[in-house]
């Protein structure tokens, strides 16, 4: 009966009722369904396959000992590594060393984060500012900061300060490209939009540039940390000096010297995976919610 | 005397001016890579405030161009155009809403650049939310809304600009036939809810004819107007009308004849 009576009713002329129930309808078709992925189903698609890749490294080195395919003093075996990781840890020395260069490099980044972001707008939005220096800022990405090691101590001597020139030098240039090509990539369209709303000159930058730039940005980020480790492990191996306190490249230069090879294992996968666990602690969460936020992650 | 003329300005969305725009002289060109090439040519038209008139056209016959110079986001080469209303609102043909944004917040950003407070800009975005009926949307990601209801948040941005003037540049193109049905209908009570002058660009006759109080044939290359029709046709209309059948068929003919007259040279 009430169905009846609804449909003559909106029959008899498309009032709001109908027309809000129409639109109902569609909305509840075309809207996209996103849901969460379960823990079980990360651990297994995530978790797994690398664990088990190192499971298998690890194995493969070991059968390698095993069959002496080189002397002892070339190839330790994974416990000779183990062992010193455990010398080291009770000597209470272990975390201080990670810290060391852990806090270095971070600070080193935060003030390349500083110098890169403007640095990167103003030739991102500066005609001038691009054609002056642009070129010469994504040369800077290919030169090895390792360059930089000799002229840095030169200037500033053996002490900190040299380690932080390196990582500024090293990461600056990655974090100001990847700004700029973010902002290159902004569709025009956004700009547009923002200009009939009123968003021009700061306003624009602020709210329409920085955010639609923010992928690009990001990569940037990421790309700047990877080079804001590698050059402070440069500068931490050549420019090695009691005063500087024992960080992981003065560990693996130590280990040379010595001729100790199961430290100099160690050291290099202490470096290897200081900075994957930033990176997956701290860049890739970020990138994920930027991306995500938008829609641009996509689920396989 | 002085006191009732200023609250009068504040208050009123009337202005004193008798044209929400006035188009006068208007024309175009683009250096290409012929030498200049003259898109738009001696265009004059006034919208009248409260005014729904849709400029039809060929597929690049400078509708877009004119848009585009009625919103400020480009200088006529010969002419002037004047919005007394302030800044026009632009709607898109894709919805141009900011993927970073939740539909709520892009409403907000729009209120905030027009200078709205913050304390009042959660309640007014919702309430042009509810206005397109939209009013679960508020924290939905653009890409969790289907593209008929990106355009409805990207109409209840454009409207919060509190522009006197919408321009709309195909914003229904994109859509499935249902859904752009649905819109006409939206677009319609709005307009008359809130008396707003709108210049819809669309190629396509029946909406235009649809929606229209008058309309405007734009011909191509370069673009001059060709002829207008006032609508008569008591709204709400439907697509499907008879009598908005009747007039498209005529408008269409004029429409084809202009088509024609290019390929004879
Ligand atoms: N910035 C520009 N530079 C050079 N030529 C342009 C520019 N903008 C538009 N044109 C030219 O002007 C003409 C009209 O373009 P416009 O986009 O205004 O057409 P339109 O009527 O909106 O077409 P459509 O229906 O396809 O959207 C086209 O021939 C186009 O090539
Ligand atoms: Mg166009």
């Amino acid at each position: 009966m009430a169905s009846t009576e609804t449909s003559s009713e909106a029959k008899a002329k498309p009032d709001s009722h109908d027309l809000a129930g129409l639109e109902a309808g569609l909305d509840a078709l075309d809207a996209v369904q996103s849901h969460r992925t379960p823990v079980s189903e990360v651990l297994l698609k995530k978790v797994l396959p690398p664990v088990v890749a190192v499971v298998l490294v690890v194995a493969l080195w070991q059968a390698l000992v095993w069959a002496k395919v080189t002397d002892e003093g070339s190839l330790p075996a994974p416990s000779a590594v183990w062992d010193s990781v455990s010398k080291l840890w009770m000597a209470g020395t272990l975390l201080e060393v990670v810290w060391t260069s852990v806090s270095r490099g971070l600070l080193g980044f935060l003030l390349a984060l500083a110098i890169g972001t403007p640095l990167g707008l103003l030739v991102a939005r500066v005609k001038f500012v691009r054609a002056a220096i642009g070129p010469i800022l994504s040369g800077l990405q290919s030169l090895p900061s390792v360059a930089w090691v000799p002229p840095a101590v030169i200037w500033l001597g053996l002490n900190n300060q040299m380690m932080y020139a390196v990582i500024l030098l090293g990461a600056v240039p990655s974090i100001a490209n990847g700004l700029v090509s973010g902002v290159d990539q902004v569709p025009p369209l956004f700009l547009r939009a923002g200009r009939t709303m009123g968003a021009t000159g700061l306003k624009g930058t602020w709210h329409i540039v920085m955010p639609a730039a923010l992928p690009g940005y990001v990569a940037g980020l990421k790309q700047g940390w990877a080079f804001s480790w590698r050059s402070l492990m440069a500068a931490e191996i050549i420019a090695s000096s009691p005063d500087l306190g024992l960080g992981l490249g003065q560990l693996l230069e130590n280990g040379r010297n010595n001729a100790d090879m199961p430290g100099v294992f160690l050291a290099i996968l202490l470096i290897l995976l200081v900075g994957i666990a930033i990176d997956l602690l701290l860049f890739s969460p970020l990138e994920r919610a930027v991306l995500r936020g938008r829609g641009l992650l996509v689920k396989n | 005397m002085t006191n009732t003329l200023t609250k009068d300005q504040a208050t009123g969305r009337t202005t004193t001016a008798g044209y929400a725009a006035r188009i006068e002289h208007v024309s175009k060109s683009f250096a290409g890579p012929a030498g200049r090439q003259l898109v738009l040519d001696d265009i004059t038209l006034d919208v009248a405030p409260g005014e729904f008139v849709t400029l039809l056209g060929a597929s690049g016959c400078g509708k877009s161009t004119l848009l585009n110079l009625v919103a400020g986001l480009d200088k006529p080469s010969v002419g002037s155009i004047a919005t007394p209303g302030g800044r026009p609102a632009l709607m898109f043909q894709e919805h141009a809403l900011f993927p970073w944004l939740t539909a709520g917040k892009n409403i907000e950003l729009a209120l905030r650049l027009r200078g709205v407070a913050k304390t009042e800009r959660r309640t007014e975005a919702e309430r042009l939310l509810d206005l397109v009926r939209l009013g679960g949307a508020y924290r939905k990601r653009v890409h969790e809304l289907s593209g008929g209801m990106r355009q409805r948040v990207a109409l209840a941005r454009a409207l919060a600009q509190d522009s006197q003037l919408l321009l709309m540049d195909e914003p229904f193109a994109a859509l499935d036939a249902i859904t752009r049905d649905v819109l006409h209908d939206e677009l319609t009570r709005i307009w008359r809810e809130t008396q707003l002058s709108v210049l819809f660009v669309t190629h396509n006759v029946r909406e235009a004819v649809r929606l229209a109080e008058r309309v405007v044939l734009l011909s191509s290359r370069p673009g001059r107007i060709a002829r207008e029709w006032t609508v008569g046709i008591e709204q709400p209309r439907r697509i499907e009308d008879a009598a908005v059948a009747e007039l498209s068929v005529e408008i269409t003919e004029e429409l084809r004849g202009e088509i024609r007259r290019h390929g004879q040279h």
